[in-house]
């Protein structure tokens, strides 16, 4: 009898200690769902709230001193920031995350050229922002608000930045060359046509210095002429229309003059090669939005100092930019999106500017002596807040679909590299790129 | 918990005669009781029986729960997923919407026949496997031969040996990029130190499959080097003496003893290699640095595990990448059955 009392004990001991275990590894599991819900619901008496923002690469909020300042009007929420360093890890996981509405940030990120996606298939999982308080509509330019829009009028994300281009040039290169070096002198050589900004290109090479090129890469040329029209790859009635597109043709065939005129470095951007191009001066004009100019500035380090400036571009464009989303399955929905919506107010957009370069996607913002004022020390004290205001004022209202991304990685990193790096023709190029499309495209 | 010191030490010596043992336990649970004489009260029979009977299981069955996470993850994270694959494979499925399947039957696998980007990356990955795998291991058993000779500092050798395979993937490819750059590239730069042209590495369609190789060669080599040492360390010195007393020349030590003794090696780290070779993905993956996973401007070097990985998290298409997925699980199975076919045959010729 002793012997079964004490087997049952042990049977029991033992199962005391997995139910334990196993409670302990749920728990482990449920803590972040359990304990921060109930605390967030009963208000900030019962103590703080923790806001996660999710976002790719560096936003520059923390760096700039955001989250410490929300943190200092609001003592009963802390914020914490998670980040991937890339979007293409950053977005397909965003994308699971959202089906299975679990491991969301309070605040997700979404690139300009993921939105389109976004807004068509996942408004449903997203809060609608523009009834959020202390969003106002008007604060944003148009275009950017309608981007994060969708047929219904639902807003699923607000606008951070936006990336009005312009050209960023060696003065001395262009003077070596014999061209201008004035800013203004500058933009006049190319004002209003991407076909002169090639004409001068073909000046600058005739005279360049050995071994250096009037651009960097033709598909840098094409992505800025297809960024300062207004349709691209969809109609406005969302149809695919890349094939046929009358801006898609013209971007391709300035990007092909560019190529097959010898006037590129035949580079690849944001490559090892490209950086160090940047480093040995190889190239004289690069299409820059205000983000780029940190990178420009890291990647030419001294050599480069005093020699680079930023003339207005051809046609004004936008490249890159973000929306702040807050999903619906979020613990703190409210919460989030008033930090979403504080974030992305004037005021904070224009300390992002001065801290990080991140242009403003608040028009409201422009007025302010931290835009209008702001001026590059090391681009020759080039008065970039004004000259990517006016770019801003000028870009098109882009018509984006949901495959923009996929359309145009194709068209550049296989289309115009083949041409540009490959010496292959720019029909085969062409052809390349389609068949990449068509493939990338079938589901 | 301790269940079995607490046991032992109060059950009385007189209630079983050699209790403790397990052979002695289950003869006494086989043999019926009454054969026996019966020293006790049936009550503590019962219990001694019962006791028995708790061993026997705990003998059954406890090995199968000591193993039994290894399967239960294997399970969780080899089998389901295994198997989640295959049943995606065979529906329309988007990252978009992952819960949203359409049921497309075996169409993923069969319009790979007619997909030129699907045979382009086999052909890459046979092409980069080949050149990678061949000189690998032919170095790899070089290296053996000579770290097996008697050597000052030979453990120092060895783990230098094996340091690139210590290295991640990332650095060494960071760094392969930097070597094979066109314009100031290392390599490019000592062709030109003997009056050679530059060479653009990355965009021919044979430069780039051999850049990609020599870093999988300077990955692995080193590795496959090691085992093939361990195994030579191994071979009876006598099998070398009486060669020598034969009048056999080193190199012919080497062919007639050292390579038939290691014949099982050589076979195992082909089969290993052949499997990197076949899933080959960070290299060229990182080789294109960040341009995404099109293997290059004309997907020169695009291995299967890159188009599997362009088509599910570049194009969102889970469906079709399941069915790389599932087809380069195949292609594995019959590497596999041709490999057991060569074994076998060299087993009957030996």
């Amino acid at each position: 009898m002793r012997t079964t009392i004490r087997g049952t004990r042990r049977r029991a001991v033992a199962l005391t200690a997995a139910v334990a275990l196993g409670a302990a590894l749920l728990g482990g599991c449920a803590e972040d769902s359990d304990a921060p819900g109930a605390k967030g619901s009963s208000g900030a008496a019962a103590g703080k709230t923790t806001l996660t923002v999710g976002v790719f690469g560096v936003f520059g909020y923390k760096q700039a001193g955001l989250y410490d300042a929300y943190m200092k009007l609001h003592p009963d929420i802390t914020i914490k920031e998670t980040s991937i360093e890339r979007n293409e890890n950053y977005y397909p996981q965003l994308l699971t995350h959202l089906s299975t509405g679990s491991g969301l940030a309070d605040i997700q990120a979404v690139e300009v050229n993921n939105i389109a996606e976004v807004t068509a298939t996942q408004a449903g999982k997203l809060v609608d922002l523009s009834k959020a308080p202390g969003v106002r509509k008007a604060d944003f330019i148009p275009w950017k608000w309608a981007q994060a829009t969708n047929a219904s009028g639902k807003t699923v994300g607000l606008g951070t930045d936006i990336g009005p281009m312009a050209i960023c040039y060696r003065k001395d290169l262009f003077a070596k060359a014999g061209l201008p070096t004035d800013r203004d002198a500058v933009a006049k050589l190319w004002a209003g046509d991407w076909g002169k900004y090639l004409d001068v290109g073909k000046r600058f090479q005739d005279k360049a210095p050995a071994g250096t090129s009037f651009v960097d890469s033709a598909s840098g040329v094409y992505n800025a002429v297809i960024s300062s029209s207004a349709e691209r790859y969809y109609d406005r009635e969302g149809k695919l229309v890349y094939k046929d597109s009358p801006s898609v043709r013209q971007a391709w065939d300035a990007a092909m003059r560019a190529a097959t005129g010898r006037l590129t470095a035949r580079l690849q951007q944001f490559q090892k090669s490209w950086d160090q191009a940047y480093a040995n001066g190889r190239f004289a004009t690069v299409s820059c939005p205000p983000w780029m100019l940190g990178y420009i500035k890291e990647k030419s380090g001294d050599n480069g100092r005093d020699k680079w400036d930023v003339a207005a571009a051809p046609k004004p464009g936008n490249w890159g930019g973000s929306f702040l989303a807050v999903p619906e399955a979020g613990r703190h929905k409210s919460e989030a999106a008033k930090l979403a919506a504080w974030l992305t107010a004037p005021e904070q957009q224009a300390k992002l500017f001065t801290k990080q370069a991140s242009f403003p996607s608040a028009r409201a913002a422009y007025g302010l002596p931290a835009v209008s004022g702001a001026k590059h020390p090391y681009f020759g004290d080039a008065p970039i807040g004004k000259i990517f205001a006016a770019a801003a004022e000028g870009i098109p209202d882009q018509v984006l679909g949901p495959k923009d991304l996929t359309v145009n990685q194709n068209i550049t990193d296989v289309g115009v590299l083949q041409v540009d790096q490959q010496g292959k023709t720019p029909e085969q190029g062409w052809r390349a790129a389609v068949e990449s499309i068509d493939n990338a495209l079938d589901q | 918990m301790d269940g079995r010191t607490t046991r032992s030490p109060d059950s009385p010596a007189t209630d079983t005669p050699a209790s403790g043992s397990p052979v002695s336990d289950r003869s006494a649970s086989e043999t019926p009781a009454s054969d026996r004489p019966a020293p006790d009260s049936p009550a503590a029979v019962r219990a001694r029986e019962r006791r028995s009977r708790r061993y026997r299981r705990d003998l059954r069955w406890s090995p199968y729960l000591f193993i039994a996470p290894f399967f239960l993850f294997f399970a969780a994270f080899g089998l389901f997923p295994l198997l989640y694959t295959g049943w995606a494979a065979l529906h329309r499925v988007e990252l978009t919407a992952p819960t949203d399947m359409e049921w497309a039957g075996l169409r993923n696998f069969t319009r790979l026949l007619g997909d030129d980007f699907f045979w382009n990356a086999l052909g890459n990955t046979f092409v980069i496997g080949v050149l990678s795998t061949v000189p690998q291991l032919l170095m790899a058993l070089g290296l053996a031969h000579l770290l097996n000779y008697r050597l000052r500092g030979s453990m120092f050798f060895r783990v230098a040996v094996l340091t690139p395979y210590a290295t991640s993937v990332a650095a060494a490819t960071l760094v392969f990029v930097l070597l094979f750059g066109r314009d100031y590239g290392l390599v490019n730069w000592l062709l030109s130190t003997v009056g050679a042209d530059g060479v653009d590495w990355e965009n021919g369609s044979w430069t780039s499959k051999l850049a990609v190789s020599t870093i999988v060669v300077w990955r692995w080599t080193g590795y496959n080097a090691l085992i093939y040492l361990a195994a030579m360390q191994a071979i009876p010195h006598d099998l070398y003496e009486s060669a020598a007393l034969d009048g056999a020349s080193r190199w012919q030590q080497f062919r007639y003893v050292t390579i038939p003794s290691l014949r099982p090696t050589i076979l195992f780290t082909c089969v290993v290699s052949t499997i990197g070779a076949t899933q080959l993905f960070g290299e060229p993956l990182l080789f294109s640095g960040s341009a995404g996973a099109s293997g290059g401007a004309d997907h020169q070097y695009q291995t299967l595990g890159l188009y599997l990985y362009e088509q599910g998290w570049v194009n969102l298409h889970l469906g079709r990448a399941s069915a790389i997925a599932w087809t380069m699980f195949l292609i594995l199975l019959v590497i596999a059955a041709v490999n057991a076919l060569i074994a076998r045959r060299l087993r009957t010729s030996q």
